[in-house]
């Protein structure tokens, strides 16, 4: 075998695992019983689901000018992943999208329950 | 470094960034296109302003590579658990609401773990509190209150791996103090941190207003 073709086999190894990535966090977007953690499957398999799949551009193109461009499409998505997770799972829990009987322990609930309990009763301690 | 002279030299990073991006996204490196990048890096700072990051006095080239091939390691492994989760035909996992104490105290480090910490698959920061540094973060998968602990402990080494990397030396001390508490070594004890730590004692909490302030 040249090295091409070991080339080849690398980069469609990359894609498969990519796919079944992606695939994986389709169904798990399906079955997880809530908001907060179908956020896992919407944001996460797909990190590595996407870095396969870049992997596998970048073994089959091999020249620098595409992996640069690829190595920014990994940073900005790793950059820009975790803050849209948060920004969406801070909304779900304060508007209670999750099902707290899933929950094994909650230790954010005590901190927002007294926030707001201070919130009603002194508007004066309003955090800046 | 303070003043005019400072803050522009705080910048010089960022603006070399962005002259790099802008390239990068060219695909060639020209006169053309590196005088339209550095063009553009003094128009998009000067027009969307931002305060600029307090860079680490510190960087480790050997705790940054740990950091990121441990990093990658666990992003891949956790992204086939958590893909092995939403398959898994036992039915839907338990998930915890975790609170995390870190030690740090800088901007970078905190933001480069809740980063860290959120791309790994399984754990999701939910909420921040830049008071008093904690992380609570939605862990899927904890069947039981051990498995809590080992998300804690987890969340704890990213951090202390992040530090050991690109911490500044208060940072160093201050996980080096926990970890003390903890009877745990230090993460870094070299010369030049000891001398740092014998110049820049630290401040007792009654002088410290509105932050925990340093363990005693």
């Amino acid at each position: 075998m040249t090295v091409d073709t070991w080339f080849e086999v690398a980069s469609s190894a990359c894609l498969l695992i990519g796919a079944l990535l992606s695939l994986a966090a389709g169904i798990g977007l399906l079955r997880f019983p809530d908001a907060l953690s179908r956020m896992h499957a919407a944001t996460k398999p797909q990190i590595a689901g996407l870095a396969f799949i870049l992997l596998a551009v970048g073994l089959e193109a091999r020249n620098w000018a595409t992996i640069s461009t690829l190595i920014l499409v990994m940073l900005f998505q790793m950059l820009t992943a975790p803050v849209a997770a948060h920004m969406i799972g801070r909304a779900a829990y304060r508007t209670r999208h999750l099902r707290r009987e899933l929950l094994l322990t909650d230790e954010l609930a005590d901190v927002v329950d007294r926030a707001s309990h201070d919130l009603a009763t002194d508007p004066a301690t309003r955090p800046q | 470094m303070s003043g005019v002279k400072g803050s522009i030299w705080r910048q010089v990073p960022l603006l070399l960034w962005l002259v790099v991006l802008w390239t990068l996204l060219w695909d060639q490196v020209s006169v053309l296109s590196v005088v339209t990048g550095i063009l553009l890096a003094l128009l998009v700072t000067r027009v969307f302003y931002l305060p600029p990051v307090e860079l680490p006095d510190r960087v480790n080239p050997l705790g940054l590579v740990i950091f990121i091939a441990h990093f990658a390691f666990d992003l891949v492994r956790a992204s086939f658990q958590v893909a092995w989760l939403a398959v898994d035909p036992r039915g839907v996992p338990t998930s915890s609401i975790v609170a995390v104490q870190l030690s740090t105290k800088s901007d970078l480090s905190l933001t480069l773990t809740a980063l860290a910490v959120s791309l790994v698959p399984g754990s999701l920061v939910v909420e921040a509190d830049r008071q008093d540094d904690i992380l609570y973060l939605h862990v899927l998968g904890t069947e039981t209150p051990a498995d809590v602990e080992k998300a804690r402990a987890d969340v704890i080494a990213v951090e202390e791996r992040i530090v050991r990397a690109i911490g500044s030396r208060d940072d160093v001390r201050r996980v080096n103090l926990s970890r003390a508490e903890r009877s745990l070594g230090p993460i870094v004890s070299g010369r030049r941190q000891r001398a740092w730590e014998e110049r820049h004692p630290i401040i007792p909490v009654e002088q410290y207003p509105s932050e925990g302030g340093y363990p005693e």
